[in-house]
C-alpha cells in the first residue's frame, strides 16, 4: 500500500522542525516522484496548507509530480561544458532517444534532462547517466559508444517518438 | 541514538590529550608504511576510472607484492582534473597523470617494487619538453598556494584519522582550550578572512555580529550550495576535506554561541553529500561533535540539507527560507541581516564551506600568517575552478592578487589548440566578461569588480576566439531566466526579455537599436531586482556589451558570427572539389543529415543538419573537405 | 506612537512611528505608484513599481514595506526611478493578455491605471516579445473565473486567502517565467479548499480573479446581510428595482468590508420567483384542524379552501396573524420536557435572546439549542 509505504516514512519527521523539503526528498526516494496522494499526505501531517506543500514542490527542480523513466539521462548545460559544445550533446541525445528535455519515453525507459551543472567541470562536456558521469562527450560518442552502453546495460532501445 | 552507542561514542575523544594521543598514533602507523600509491578519487577523476584505477592498485598489490605495507590511499581532488586520473606515489611523490586500469601492473612492478619511473605516465610540459616527476614541477601547480585546499587530494576524506594525522581538529583544540570566543573571532577579524562566497564580507564582522545579537539559540549554516555553473570548488573542499569544514563551522559555533549547525549542500552533489554524512558520523563518533567537546563543556551538532534544485537558494534569506521549508524566495529589503534575524529568526552566521576551510588554518597558524598573503584588501588565497577553452583545467589555489595571466598562462597554459584568447569571465552568471587588454588584472574583490566582474564564488571560465561573446550573454540569461525564482517582475520578466533579444540576436534577427535596448533593460533590472540573482545577472549583457560591441553589431548588421558559434549564422558545406567520398562525416553525423555514397561526392542537407561540427572533426586534415561558412559567404 | 518628520521630494513631512513611507506619502497627498501592496495585508515588494531613494542608501527601497524614521530623506520621482518603473511596466505589459476594451475590469484596472500614470516607451514595448501566454481559464466556480493570463503575481489574491480568510486555498506554484497563481496540484477552483467566499476577487487589481458578470449600479442601497446573525454591513448595487451587485460595507464595524460567499454572491434569491413573500402553512385536514383548536368559521381572512390529507398537503398562503396563531395552538399541547427548540444563526442575538427567554419560561424547559453547535 502506498500510503502505508509514505505513512512509514513520514513517521521519521515527527518533531521536527523544517522537515518539508527532506520529507518530499525521501517521499521521492521512495515514489520515483511525488504522488498527489503523498503531498496530502504530508500536507496533514505538518498541518500546514494544501496549497502550501504544492507550492515548495512546484519551486524546487528535483522535484517531480509525474512519474519519470527507469534511467535519467543528463546532459550538463554548465559553462564549461557549454563552450565546449554541450548545446550540440543535447540536440544529438534528443535525436537518439526520440524525446525532448524534461519528457520520458513512452515505455518510461529514459528520461532526458539538463541539469544546470554537475562540477565536473574540468572535464567537460559532461553527461549523467543515473548517478555516473561521463566525461568529454562528444556527440559521436553518444552515438556510436554511450547509447549502446546504456542498451547493452539496460536491454531496451529507447522506444522512440511521443 | 540508544544508550549502548552513546555511550560507545564517550570511548572517543574525551580531553585535548586524547586527540593529540591519536594524531601521534596515525603518524605513527604512516611512518610504518613504507610505500602509499595515492589515487585521486576527485569527482573528476572518478568520472575518468580513478575508481577502477583504485580498485585495480588494490588487486595488484595483492597479487605482486607485500601487501602489508604498501597502502592504496584514496583522496579528494588533486585539481588537475584535466590529466586525471592523477596517481601519486609516496614518499617519492611521483607523480603519473591518465592512468588507465591497464598501468596499474605496471606502475607496482616498476615503481613500487624496482623504484624505477614509467616514463609515459610522468607529466611533459608542452612548451618546454620538461619532463616533471613531483607535482611541485608541473608549472600547473607550480604558482600555487594550496592552503585551503592542503588536504585535498592528500589525505583519505573518509578517515577522520587521517585527518587528526594532519594536525586535524588542532585548531578547535586550541580554541576551545586557550582562547575564549572574543579572542577567536578577533583572530579572524585581524586575519582579514573574507566570504569566499562571492560578496566579501568580513567573516569576523559577521561573527561579531550575530554574537552579539540577542537570540535564545544561534546558528551555524554552511552554504554548499554551489550553482554557479562552471564552479566546482566547494564540491571538491566538500568530497576532499570534509573535516575542515566541520572543525571550521564547530569553531564558529563556539565563537558565536552556537551549538547547531547546517551544511546546506546542493543535491548534484552526492559523494560530497556522501562523504559529509561520514565526517559527521565519524566527529560525532569519537566527540568532536555533541556534547562536552573535549572536555571543554562546548556542544555542537551538524546537520546536512540537502538543497533540492534552486540556483537562488545560494542567496541567504532564501537559503534559509528553504531550510525552514519554505520557498527560496529571497526577502526584499529593507531586511534584517541573515547574522542578526537569520534561520527561525536568531541570529544566524552564513558562510560559504570555503571560508569555514580556512577558519582552522588561521587558528592554528595565526591571523599575521593568513594575512601574509594576498592584497591590501583580500587577504590570503582563493580556490578557483578553471575551466572553458584553457589546456590545463581543474581546481586551483593562488594567493589573492595574482594576475589573470599567470592563472590562464602559466597555471592553465594557454588556450587549447593553441588558439587567440578573447576573454575569461569570472563569478559565473553574476560575473562579467574580461577582455584580454586586462589580463594583468590582480584577482581580488575590488579589482574584479571595477572592472564590472566579481569574484564570486571562483568560477573561471576561459574562452578562445572561438567563442562567441553574444552567444556567452544568450547562455547566462538563458541559465538566469531558468532560475529567477520568479518573485520580483524585473527579474522574472527582465531576464526572459533579455534572453528573447539576445536569441533574436543570434539567430540573425536582431535589430539595429538591439544593443541600446539591452542595456536599458539591463540598467532597470540591475537597479530594481530584489535580490543579488536580479541584481547581477545583467553583468554577462553588460560586460560583454561593454568590451566585445563589435560582436554585438557583426551580429546584428552583417548576420556574421566570427566565431562561428551561432547556428543560425553559420553553414557547413562541403567543398566538392576536395570530398573524397570517403563516407567518414556521412557515418559520423549524429542526425544523418549527408547525402552521399561511396564515390559519390558528399553534400550536407541544410534542413536536417544541426550544425554540431561533427563533420570538420571527422574529416581527415588532409582531406579539408568540409568548411563553415558565415556573413556574407554564408548568405551570398 | 510618536510623531516624526521626514523630508519626501524635498517636502517635510509629518508621520507617526511604524508608518512605512507609502503611508506616509498617501497621507501628504504624494501619489507613489503600487500594485502589489494592498492596505491590511502585509507588504510585499515584490512588484518593484512603488520603489523609492533614500538618501545614504544605496539601493532602491520599496515604499510600501519601509517604515519612516526620523530625518529620512526620501525621493519617489526621479529620472532612474521613473525609468526601472517604466521598464518594469512594460514587462508587466509584455505578459499581460491586454485586450482591454473587451476585458471585463476595464475602467476599474490597477494596471491601466498605472500605465496612464507611469507611462512606457513605444518603442521598447514593441522589441518586447509578446507571445501571450495561452494558459486555460478556469470558469469552474460558479461565481467568479481565474484567467491566469491576465494576471500580475502581485500575490495579493494568496496573502488575502492566507491573511484574511485563512483558507490557504492558494499559493504561488513553479518558478521564474512559470510561475503562477495555483490551487493543490493546480486544479480548478471548485475542486479546491476554496469556500468561493470572493475576497480575492474583490482585492485583484486586474482581471485575472473577476466575478462572472459585472455591472455598475446606478446606486447603492447600505443594508445588513441578511444571511446571518454577524450583521456584516452590505452596500447592494441596484439598477433601477434590481439588486445586480453586493459588496462588504467598509464602513461597517463588524466585517470592515469583508464578505463571505452568501453575502457576496448570493444575492440572486431575492428576485426569484419561487421566493415567500408571506407565510404559508401546510394545508391538514379537518381532523387535525380541530386536533390544534382553530375554529373553521372563526376571523381569519383567508381560509383554507378544501380539507387535504396531509400526505398531498400543499403550502397554503396565510397571514401572519393566522401563522402566529396556527403555532401557538401547535404548542399549547406541550410543556416543559416535552418540548425542545433549536435556534438559527440567521437570527440576531436579540431574537435569540427573545427565543430563548421564551422556550425557558413560557414552555418551561432548559431544551434549547442553537444550529451553530453542530
Amino acid at each position: 500500500m502506498p500510503e502505508d509505504r509514505s505513512k512509514k516514512i513520514l513517521s521519521v519527521f515527527e518533531e521536527k522542525k523544517g522537515a518539508l523539503i527532506p520529507m518530499l526528498q525521501r517521499v521521492q526516494e521512495e515514489f520515483g516522484y511525488l504522488p498527489e496522494e503523498a503531498l496530502a499526505q504530508i500536507a496533514w501531517f505538518l498541518k500546514i496548507p494544501l496549497s502550501q506543500v504544492f507550492s515548495v514542490a512546484t519551486f524546487y527542480a528535483h522535484f517531480y509530480l509525474t512519474r519519470r523513466g527507469d534511467h535519467l539521462v543528463r546532459i550538463c548545460q554548465g559553462t564549461a561544458c557549454h563552450v565546449r559544445g554541450a548545446r550540440d550533446i543535447l540536440e544529438t541525445a534528443q535525436h537518439l532517444l526520440g524525446i525532448k528535455t524534461g519528457q520520458t519515453t513512452e515505455d518510461y525507459k529514459y528520461s532526458l534532462e539538463r541539469v544546470a551543472c554537475v562540477g565536473s567541470c574540468a572535464m567537460a562536456p559532461v553527461i549523467m547517466i543515473d548517478n555516473a558521469v561521463h566525461p568529454k562527450v562528444s556527440p559521436l560518442d553518444l552515438k556510436f559508444k554511450l547509447m549502446d552502453e546504456l542498451i547493452a546495460e539496460h536491454g531496451d532501445k529507447p522506444n522512440k517518438g511521443k | 541514538m540508544t544508550a549502548a552507542k552513546k555511550k560507545d561514542a564517550f570511548r572517543g575523544i574525551r580531553s585535548f590529550e586524547d586527540l593529540k594521543r591519536l594524531k601521534e598514533s596515525v603518524l605513527a602507523q604512516e611512518k610504518a608504511d613504507s610505500k602509499t600509491l595515492i589515487v585521486c578519487c576527485g569527482t573528476g577523476c572518478l568520472a575518468s576510472g580513478g575508481d577502477k584505477v583504485r580498485q585495480s592498485f588494490i588487486d595488484e598489490v595483492r597479487r605482486q607484492g607485500p601487501e602489508e605495507n604498501i597502502v592504496v590511499r584514496k583522496t579528494g581532488c588533486r585539481g588537475f582534473c584535466e590529466r586525471g586520473p592523477i596517481v601519486v606515489v609516496s614518499p617519492e611523490n611521483i607523480l603519473y597523470q591518465g592512468v588507465s586500469k591497464e598501468d596499474t601492473p605496471e606502475i607496482v612492478s616498476e615503481t613500487i617494487l624496482k623504484g624505477e619511473l614509467v616514463d609515459r605516465l610522468i607529466f611533459e610540459d608542452e612548451t618546454t619538453g620538461d619532463k616533471c616527476v613531483h607535482e611541485a614541477d608541473i608549472p600547473f601547480y607550480k604558482k600555487q598556494a594550496r592552503r585551503v585546499l592542503r588536504n585535498c587530494g592528500h589525505i583519505d576524506p573518509t578517515s577522520i584519522e587521517a585527518y587528526i594525522g594532519v594536525g586535524g581538529y588542532g585548531a578547535l583544540a586550541i580554541a576551545l582550550s586557550k582562547m575564549n570566543p572574543e579572542e577567536v573571532i578577533a583572530c579572524v577579524k585581524e586575519s582579514g578572512l573574507r566570504g569566499r562566497g562571492g560578496a566579501g564580507f568580513p567573516t569576523g564582522r559577521k561573527w561579531e555580529s550575530s554574537r552579539n545579537a540577542p537570540g535564545e539559540e544561534k546558528y551555524i549554516i554552511a552554504n554548499g550550495d554551489e550553482g554557479d555553473p562552471g564552479a566546482f570548488m566547494d564540491r571538491s573542499i566538500m568530497e576532499g576535506d570534509p573535516h575542515s569544514v566541520l572543525e571550521g563551522m564547530i569553531i564558529a559555533g563556539y565563537a558565536v554561541g552556537a551549538q547547531k549547525g547546517f551544511i546546506y549542500v546542493r543535491a548534484e552533489y552526492p559523494l560530497a553529500v556522501r562523504h559529509l554524512h561520514t565526517a559527521i558520523a565519524q566527529a560525532s563518533d569519537l566527540g568532536l561533535l555533541g556534547q562536552n567537546i573535549m572536555g571543554s563543556g562546548f556542544d555542537f551538532e551538524i546537520e546536512i540539507v540537502r538543497g533540492a534544485g534552486a540556483f537562488v537558494c545560494g542567496e541567504s534569506t532564501a537559503l534559509v527560507l528553504s531550510i525552514e521549508g519554505k520557498r527560496g524566495f529571497p526577502k526584499p529589503l529593507p531586511r534584517p541581516n541573515t547574522s542578526i534575524v537569520g534561520l527561525w529568526d536568531m541570529p544566524t552566521v552564513l558562510n560559504n564551506v570555503e571560508t569555514f576551510a580556512c577558519v582552522p588554518a588561521i587558528i592554528s597558524n595565526g591571523a599575521e600568517w593568513f594575512a601574509s598573503m594576498g592584497t591590501e584588501k583580500s587577504k590570503g588565497t582563493k580556490v578557483l575552478a578553471l575551466t572553458g577553452n584553457v589546456k590545463n583545467t581543474g581546481l586551483v589555489e593562488v594567493p589573492m592578487g595574482t594576475t589573470l595571466r599567470e592563472i590562464i598562462f602559466d597555471i592553465g597554459g594557454g588556450i587549447r589548440g593553441n588558439k587567440e584568447f578573447k576573454a575569461v569571465q569570472t563569478g559565473g552568471p553574476s560575473g562579467g566578461c574580461i577582455p584580454e587588454d586586462l589580463l594583468d588584472l590582480p584577482v581580488d574583490y575590488e579589482s574584479l569588480a571595477r572592472v564590472g566582474s566579481i569574484m564570486g564564488s571562483g568560477g573561471m571560465l576561459v574562452m578562445g576566439e572561438n567563442t562567441c561573446m553574444v552567444n556567452m550573454a544568450r547562455y547566462f540569461l538563458d541559465f538566469a531566466q531558468n532560475e529567477s525564482c520568479g518573485q520580483c517582475t524585473l527579474c522574472k520578466l527582465g531576464t526572459r526579455q533579455m534572453y528573447h533579444i539576445l536569441s533574436d540576436i543570434t539567430s540573425g534577427k536582431g535589430r539595429p537599436d538591439d544593443v541600446e535596448v539591452l542595456l536599458e533593460l539591463a540598467a532597470a533590472v540591475r537597479a530594481g531586482s530584489i535580490c543579488g540573482l536580479g541584481q547581477t545577472v545583467p553583468n554577462p549583457v553588460i560586460s560583454t556589451i561593454r568590451y566585445f560591441r563589435e560582436e554585438y553589431e557583426e551580429h546584428i548588421h552583417e548576420h556574421r558570427c566570427r566565431a562561428l558559434v551561432c547556428r543560425s549564422l553559420v553553414s557547413y558545406r562541403i567543398k566538392e572539389h576536395r570530398c573524397k567520398a570517403c563516407m567518414l562525416c556521412l557515418k559520423g553525423c549524429p542526425v544523418g543529415a549527408i547525402i552521399g555514397a561511396k564515390w559519390q561526392v558528399h553534400e550536407i542537407d541544410q534542413t536536417k543538419c544541426i550544425k554540431c561540427g561533427a563533420c570538420v572533426e571527422v574529416c581527415p586534415p588532409r582531406f579539408d573537405a568540409v568548411e563553415c561558412l558565415t556573413g556574407k559567404a554564408n548568405e551570398g | 506612537m510618536s510623531d516624526l518628520s521626514l523630508t519626501i521630494n524635498g517636502i517635510e513631512v509629518a508621520a507617526r512611528e511604524g508608518m512605512t513611507i507609502l503611508e506616509a506619502a498617501q497621507s501628504s497627498g504624494i501619489y507613489v505608484p503600487t500594485l502589489c501592496h494592498c492596505p491590511g495585508l502585509t507588504p510585499e515588494g515584490a512588484c518593484r513599481i512603488c520603489l523609492v531613494k533614500i538618501e545614504k542608501k544605496k539601493k532602491l527601497h520599496p515604499a510600501c514595506r519601509t517604515p519612516v524614521e526620523a530625518g529620512m530623506v526620501v525621493i519617489t520621482d526621479d529620472a532612474e526611478i521613473e525609468q526601472v518603473r517604466r521598464v518594469t511596466l512594460e514587462l508587466i505589459l509584455s505578459d499581460h493578455d491586454f485586450n482591454c476594451l473587451l476585458c471585463r475590469k476595464s475602467g476599474t484596472c490597477r494596471l491601466q491605471d498605472l500605465v496612464n500614470r507611469i507611462g512606457f516607451d513605444e518603442h521598447r514595448l514593441d522589441r518586447l516579445d509578446r507571445v501571450a501566454k495561452d494558459l486555460p481559464v478556469d470558469t469552474s466556480n460558479p461565481f467568479f473565473d481565474f484567467n491566469p493570463n491576465k494576471c500580475v503575481q502581485c500575490g495579493i489574491c494568496i496573502r488575502t486567502c492566507r491573511e484574511i480568510v485563512g483558507v490557504d486555498a492558494i499559493d504561488m506554484a513553479y518558478r521564474g517565467y512559470e510561475i503562477k497563481v495555483s490551487t493543490f496540484g493546480d486544479k480548478p477552483f471548485k475542486e479546491s479548499v476554496c469556500v468561493s467566499c470572493g475576497e480575492c476577487v474583490e482585492r485583484c487589481p486586474v482581471a485575472a480573479l473577476i466575478p462572472k458578470k459585472i455591472e455598475y449600479p446606478t446606486r447603492e442601497v447600505k443594508t445588513i446581510c441578511a444571511y446571518c446573525g454577524v450583521g456584516c454591513g452590505l452596500r447592494l448595487g441596484v439598477r433601477g428595482n434590481t439588486i445586480i451587485g453586493a459588496r462588504g460595507d467598509r464602513d461597517n464595524p463588524v466585517n470592515k468590508g469583508e464578505l463571505c460567499v452568501r453575502g457576496r454572491f448570493g444575492y440572486k434569491f431575492i428576485h426569484s420567483p419561487d421566493r415567500l413573500t408571506s407565510p404559508i402553512v401546510r394545508a391538514y385536514d379537518p381532523l387535525e384542524r380541530q386536533a390544534h383548536g382553530i375554529d373553521e368559521t372563526g376571523e381569519s381572512s383567508k381560509p383554507v379552501t378544501s380539507p387535504l390529507v396531509k400526505q398531498e398537503g400543499d403550502f397554503v398562503e396565510v397571514t401572519w396573524e393566522q401563522a402566529i396563531k396556527y403555532v401557538a395552538s401547535s404548542l399549547d399541547h406541550f410543556k416543559g420536557d416535552q418540548f425542545a427548540a433549536m435556534s438559527s444563526a440567521k437570527c440576531t442575538n436579540e431574537e435569540n435572546y427573545l427565543f430563548q427567554k421564551f422556550v425557558r419560561t413560557v414552555m418551561g424547559t432548559n431544551n434549547i439549542d442553537h444550529c451553530a453547535r453542530l
